[in-house]
């Protein structure tokens, strides 16, 4: 909702003719005012600690939420964990509502309304959703106790992550930017991305009409000239391909000139094993990551 | 306290400004006259209910939603071809400018489209140039909310007059010419979440709609509405009424929400004078709970009288569905023989060949994976599998809640005797909860969610051989599309993906032989038309209508 719009509409319709209008625009204005404090209550959650509302905010959950989130909100494939008391995009009633509401540019998080979020949510649906959200929060966050400097040396030094990884602009481009996942995925989640990184393949390109995003898998092609190339594929149609090699390069390919091309639901990232990487060791880099994000 | 709207709505002051004197239209006809006769053998007509019933003679237009009363979205056209399909190539792009899905199949008359667009905007173009000659645009209430977009599509047409169904839940018809309202009747309260979206059926003198909101725990209907004057002329409830058969498929007072919504277009057949119409899910979707029983006619075909609106016969298609398994596909009449059949590729992942004289279950065999049933009744229709019900946590059910396949359209082709459906290979998980209902909310009884263990999705288009269920041939799309089909006299099939690609395949083969890069997910379903002789398909994707020909 845009108050300021509508005023400045208001005196927009009255135009030239504002004299004969100016009671008429006081009592738009008075109006305004009233309105504008309704509005402003509205950053509040009108049913803050109901928890009849916070049942009801479950179900709308569900509905809307869950298949990007999972159903308990601790983030699924797609989506972040919401049970995180901070979150990326905000933690007060307004910045979430506003979060549901409008969307998230630059993220898969769309807006609350039809062919947007699920079903479409109301504003009502939308306070109940962040009343559920409030009462499933996470008290503390869990904390992995990390030294995240230690965890930085590891990302930048011996555990290589910096090769295909970028954290605020510094890094490989093979991987996905890693600046703010800590600040948004669970530790599980982390770790599991860690110890297996092909259990879920990291979301690529997102384009506006299709339903799932393309996703970080790897990809080997010959072409004609029998040259061999392997990397990351960005994206991929029936008839064409478009990758990242192994140096950095980007390669465009018509399927059909190629000699033969090969697409794995592998992710390209070295399996980190206790070996590779100790459960302290990790604990420092999730630490790290935790702490990349947060400005 | 929210009003429904009635009445008609102003057109802008835009058009009314350009609206003709009759001087001007005296010059004009005389000017298409001059024209005509010189350049260009088009005809305008009046379309009759002849003309309607006898479409297969003007295969150059295209005058119901799936291209004939039949359902095949199949055109005797045959200048594109499998040889020459090759250098198809744009010919014009209309961009409505309309964020969200454009699921539109344009209605084609003698040379003028008419199509709708998301929002519930219209306009009729220049089907040669495509460009516009007159657009719509409805004052929709701020609170409408259908479930899965703003979405429409298409008209159906009767004399002048387009009729169009909208978010709002009420039957608007348009004059052809400026597309001023005709007449405008409210059919249902979108506040309690009816809306419609899909593409009317005029039979004879009637209009015929039914209605979407099974997310809405609605009580579905379909209506017939005298096109002269949108009177409504019947009424058929999809979940029956106390004293009504079927009543007894629903425990207590479940009926009132019962859902079964009949969100896409019907086919009729004139021999028998009966339409045929189908059916959604029972509501709530993901929860058999409260609702003990077959819950009749949730995810039916029904074999309905257009005079009267009266039930020949039924056929359901999943009793008690706990899977959002809506039978809302097209229910293609085709005619082997001495036999008359209905088929349908259903969206729970079973094909159906049914007798269209009495609803009799011929055969039903699945076209994708499929883990809701592992038995069937004594008449040979799939039970859902106990363990398949939905619980607190979720269960992986194949296929997922989108279904094998959804409205999109398949395609007969008598040519090759196959049918042609876009199929999608996607498990979910299904959890259940006691939501309650209120009215105009969302009622699903819970969600469903993706199987991170699952296979990743994909879609394909596939080739089913009525004659055996068997898949002759399937193209595999690297994601699921929502592109319907058409096939063509010239030995081709029409489709598009979700990756933004509009193709023209070997009906025989399933080999690709044209293609061509829209921009966006293809969420239509493919036609065909021509006019001078020339030959064009058409196909709606992002925010643009395409048509292509040859060179």
């Amino acid at each position: 909702m845009r108050p300021v719009h509508l005023f400045a509409l208001i005196l927009q319709n009255r135009g030239m003719a504002i004299r004969p209008f100016l009671c008429l625009a006081c009592l738009a204005l008075l109006g305004y005012f009233a309105w504008n404090d309704a509005v402003l209550a509205q950053d509040k959650n009108p049913y803050e600690g109901n928890p009849e509302v916070a049942k009801l905010g479950e179900y709308q959950f569900r509905l809307n939420c869950a298949f990007c989130h999972g159903l308990g909100a601790r983030g699924g494939g797609r989506g972040p964990d919401l049970t995180r008391a901070q979150k990326r995009h905000g933690n007060s009633d307004a910045e979430m509502f506003h979060n549901i509401h409008d969307g998230i540019p630059g993220t898969a998080m769309p807006a609350a309304t039809n062919g947007g979020i699920g079903v479409g949510m109301s504003d009502e649906e939308i306070w109940q959703v962040i009343s559920y959200l409030r009462r499933i929060q996470v008290k503390a966050p869990a904390q992995p106790g990390g030294n995240p400097e230690h965890g930085k040396q590891l990302f930048i030094g011996a555990s290589g992550c910096s090769t295909c990884h970028m954290i605020q602009g510094k890094g490989g481009r093979l991987g996905p930017d890693l600046t703010t996942v800590g600040a948004s995925r669970s530790v599980e989640y982390l770790v599991e991305s860690v110890r297996n990184p092909s259990r879920r393949l990291a979301q690529g390109i997102l384009e506006a009409m299709k339903e799932f995003p393309e996703e970080y898998e790897s990809v080997s092609v010959v072409t004609a000239d029998g040259t061999k190339l392997s990397g990351v594929l960005l994206n991929q149609d029936q008839f064409t391909l478009q990758m990242l090699d192994t140096r950095e390069q980007l390669r465009l390919f018509e399927k059909a000139e190629l000699r033969s091309f090969e697409t794995r639901r592998e992710s390209a990232m070295p399996v980190y094993d206790q070996k590779a990487l100790s459960d302290k060791d990790l604990q420092d880099l999730i630490a790290y990551l935790q702490s990349a994000g947060v400005q | 306290m929210r009003c429904e709207r009635t009445g008609p709505e102003p057109k802008s002051r835009f058009f009314a400004a350009f609206g003709m004197t009759s001087l001007g239209r005296a010059v004009s006809v005389l000017l298409a006259g001059v024209v005509s006769s010189g350049l260009a053998p088009i005809a305008p007509a009046q379309v009759t209910a002849e003309r309607l019933r006898e479409s297969a003679k003007e295969p150059q237009n295209w005058l119901m939603y799936s291209g004939d009363y039949a359902g095949r979205r199949y055109s005797t056209l045959d200048q594109i071809d499998t040889k020459n399909a090759v250098s198809l190539a744009p010919k014009w792009a209309y961009q409505t400018m309309a964020g969200g899905k454009f699921e539109t199949t344009p209605l084609v008359v003698d040379g003028v489209l008419y199509a709708t667009g998301a929002d519930d905007r219209a306009f009729a173009l220049d089907a040669r140039s495509g460009r516009p000659i007159w657009q719509y645009q409805r004052a929709l209430p701020p609170d409408v909310r259908p479930c899965c977009g703003r979405v429409n599509r298409g008209f159906a047409i009767l004399g002048d007059k387009v009729f169009l169904g909208t978010l709002d839940a009420h039957v608007v018809a348009l004059d052809t010419k400026t597309g001023n309202v005709v007449w405008d009747v409210g059919t249902s309260d979108y506040n309690k979440g009816y809306s419609i979206t899909l593409a009317p059926l005029v039979i004879r003198n009637l209009v015929l709609i039914g209605v979407s909101g099974g997310e809405y725990g609605i009580r579905g209907f379909i209506d017939a509405y005298d096109a002269a004057t949108g009177a409504r002329k019947w009424r058929f409830y999809t979940v029956p009424g106390p004293g009504e058969p079927g009543h007894e498929t629903w425990e207590d007072d479940s009926w009132k929400i019962g859902g079964a919504p009949a969100w896409i277009t019907g086919t009729y057949d004139p021999l028998t004078n009966t339409t045929f119409w189908t059916t959604g899910n029972p509501s709530p979707s993901n929860r058999g709970e409260g609702r003990a029983g077959d819950n009749l006619y949730s995810n039916s075909l029904l074999a309905l009288d257009p005079d009267a609106g009266k039930l020949k016969w039924y056929f359901q298609f999943t009793k008690h569905d706990e899977h959002d398994y809506d039978a809302t596909q097209v229910p293609v009449l085709v005619d082997d023989g001495e036999r008359h059949l209905i088929m349908q590729a259903n969206r729970n992942g079973f094909f159906y060949v049914i007798d269209r004289s009495n609803g009799k279950l011929l055969s039903a065999t699945p076209y994708g994976k499929v883990t809701w049933s592992n038995t069937k009744d004594a008449s040979g229709v799939p039970i859902e599998r106990k363990e398949a019900s939905p619980t607190l946590t979720g269960v992986p059910v194949c296929p997922g809640a989108i279904g094998a396949t959804n409205w999109m359209s398949p395609t007969y082709d008598p040519k090759t005797k196959l049918f042609y459906v876009t199929a999608r290979e996607q498990c979910d998980i299904f959890s259940t909860a006691p939501q309650p209902y209120d009215p105009g909310h969302a009622f699903y009884g819970s969600a469903y969610f993706p199987n991170d263990d699952a296979e990743p999705f994909w879609g394909a288009l596939r080739a089913i051989d009525p004659a055996t269920s068997q898949i002759k041939w399937e193209l595999k799309h690297l994601s699921p599309s929502w592109s319907g089909v058409l096939s063509t006299a010239g030995g081709l099939v029409f489709t598009g993906d979700a990756e933004g690609n509009f193709m023209a395949l070997d009906a025989a083969s399933g080999k690709i032989v044209w293609h061509f890069q829209c921009g966006a997910s293809v969420y239509s379903s493919p036609m065909t038309y021509a006019i001078d002789g020339k030959q064009y398909v058409a196909i709606a994707a992002g925010t643009t209508l395409f048509a292509f020909g040859l060179p």
